[in-house]
């Protein structure tokens, strides 16, 4: 299923999408698939899957451990690429790649396309390309058909976002704070009034999805409420997967546990 | 040479360059090109400056006739700039001075930078104390041991220096870790990058605020030789000192330029911080450049003796 699709049946339903994110490789490029598995039965609609860079900036310390961890288990970008094939065989949910410019411009915009488009990837998130510098990679990545997946933050001009949405395929990724990835435990007001000035400018048309500090339940019921149509959660799995390196059945009950709670709290009908 | 000259077009130098930032920090990226563009035009911060950079800094620097050196070495008349009489002992005065006076004029008073040998955040300590600003330094683990005496001299100057114990914890960690503290605090944080590097307009920036090496020289050595320098040598880590000596020169097709990057255990060994000589395109820190990487795309931990030269890349104008 398409992204697209994914978050029109979900809204047909009155659900907010769960997109879990967890870094490929991470403890060992083995397990990710058992962790993608555990992520969407406990209710992840769209997965998220990180190729590791050596130098995240935009991420927190959990994530930069992530990184670390993926890289040292000898994670290439080809071998996620492979590890979300195999995931695409196995379920029916649409995967969107997160990784930095770097590891995309060494492949080769044409060769990396072109292998995200054999692996089956849906969509492509890259937090340090803007859109001023896009547009090679917009133009390819159209040819491809797969989704270019833009960042909005609190300091995003209208002019900009403006720029932003017309570039954005699959849903547009708002950046709830001030700052990295990482688990918050609050949700601030700013959020709220963030995601309701962004919304008169999609017009309904592209899908809007929350990322950075989103780790609890309340707080995906806040953005969905508020009118988002997705939250995206990080931080709060890959702490899970870190904590539980070493036992592996307990990483994924706990995945899986926790994937169901925070689903949970993005179904706002017949509470 | 000539297209060089010409303005950035969105932070190009042919294909380098450019403004690879998360988009959190874009705007700021943008402001900050807006404001240097209009303070660089203004007589009154050209006045201040000067006035900080001759009766602070110690300028203009001697043009030294090292007659031993060219002597011993033979077949040419070595002058050296003496950068290292300015106040803190580098060049980096240059370009803390202009920055600082700059995030004065925009009212942003907590300014941070990264360091790596320690120069630079000695320089944005004394420029940022000099200014009445609150100066942040991140530098790498490994870097603050090996230059602890500028870590108390940055602290006596009254800055807090953060240790960055991510990656390899040397001066491309410090970059990543300012840019994230940037991220946190970008509205009321001005982040002062100390070379030639990062999204536009720093490389231009620092630049220009550095090209006050090559102006004196130009005066200096027609003052001493009535002529221009047959060549202009300097080492290149960022490459700001080569690129401030280097760009009032750019169109004297007759003076040769040679950058040096820091050889380390040779270039074969791997173990080296030659971003030019060894390095491939790509893009970290904002910017399109050489680095040094894997066939991944990671970037590669470098090697010099040299605290200040070890970074992975090099300025995307050089």
């Amino acid at each position: 299923m398409s992204i697209k699709e994914t978050f029109k049946r979900l809204k047909d339903r009155g659900e907010g999408a769960l997109i879990g994110y967890i870094m490929g490789g991470d403890p060992r490029p083995d397990l990710t698939p058992k962790i993608a598995e555990a992520l969407i039965e406990g209710g992840a609609d769209v997965l998220e899957l990180g190729i590791p860079f050596s130098d995240p900036v935009a991420d927190g310390p959990t994530i930069q451990a992530a990184n670390l961890r993926a890289l040292k288990s000898g994670t290439t970008p080809t071998r996620v690429l492979e590890i979300t094939n195999q995931i695409k065989g196995c379920h029916n949910i649409p995967v969107v790649i997160l990784t930095y410019y770097n590891i995309i411009f060494r492949i080769g915009l044409e060769n990396f396309f072109d292998k995200a488009k054999k692996s089956k990837v849906d969509g492509i998130i890259v937090p340090d390309l803007p859109v001023e510098e896009a547009q090679d990679y917009k133009f390819i990545a159209n040819k491809h058909g797969i989704d270019t997946i833009f960042l909005a933050s609190p300091s995003t001009s209208i002019v900009r976002l403006k720029k932003i949405i017309e570039c954005t395929s699959g849903f547009l990724y708002i950046v709830s704070l001030f700052g990295v990835t990482g688990a918050r435990k609050t949700l601030r007001r700013s959020t709220i009034r963030l995601i309701e000035r962004i919304i008169p400018y999609i017009k309904g048309e592209t899908p809007l999805a929350v990322g950075f500090g989103i780790s609890q339940p309340y707080q995906v019921r806040s953005i969905i409420e508020a009118g988002a149509d997705g939250a995206i959660v990080g931080s709060a799995f890959v702490e899970i997967i870190q904590k539980n390196e070493y036992n592996e059945d307990n990483m994924l009950n706990s995945i899986r546990n926790y994937a169901n709670e925070l689903k949970k709290a993005t179904i706002l009908e017949g509470e | 040479m000539k297209e060089f000259m010409k303005y950035p077009i969105d932070g190009k130098y042919g294909k380098y360059g450019g403004r690879f930032m998360p988009e959190t920090l874009m705007s700021a990226v943008l402001d900050l090109e807006k404001s240097y563009l209009k303070l660089k035009n203004d007589q009154e911060f050209k006045k201040e400056l000067d006035y900080y950079l001759s009766e602070y800094a110690g300028r203009p620097t001697p043009l030294y006739f090292a007659k031993n050196l060219s002597k011993k070495v033979g077949g040419a008349k070595i002058y050296l700039k003496r950068e290292d009489l300015l106040h803190g002992g580098a060049h980096k005065i240059n370009n803390t001075l202009g920055q600082a006076l700059m995030a004065k004029k925009m009212r942003k008073n907590r300014v941070i930078a990264e360091t790596g040998a320690g120069q630079h955040g000695v320089a944005t300590a004394m420029a940022c104390a000099v200014l009445g600003l609150k100066a942040e330094i991140y530098m790498g683990k490994e870097d603050i041991e090996r230059q602890k005496l500028n870590v108390f001299r940055m602290n006596l100057l009254g800055a807090k220096v953060h240790l960055v114990e991510s990656g390899s914890r040397t001066l491309k960690d410090a970059i990543n870790e300012a840019l994230r503290d940037w991220v946190a605090n970008v509205k009321t944080t001005y982040y002062l990058i100390g070379s030639v590097v990062g999204p536009h307009p720093y490389p231009m920036i620092v630049r220009d605020f550095q090209s006050v090496i090559g102006k004196e020289i130009k005066s200096q050595i027609i003052e001493k030789e009535n002529r221009l320098p047959d060549a202009l040598i300097a080492c290149v880590g960022g490459g700001s000192n080569a690129m401030g000596t280097f760009y009032p020169f750019l169109d004297d097709h007759n003076v040769k330029l040679y950058g040096v990057e820091a050889g380390g255990h040779g270039i074969e060994s791997g173990a080296h911080a030659a971003s030019l000589c060894a390095g491939d395109e790509g893009i970290l820190h904002g910017m399109l450049t050489y680095l040094l990487q894997d066939e991944h795309g990671q970037i590669s931990t470098t090697h010099s003796i040299s605290a200040g030269l070890d970074y992975p890349g090099v300025g995307p104008e050089h």
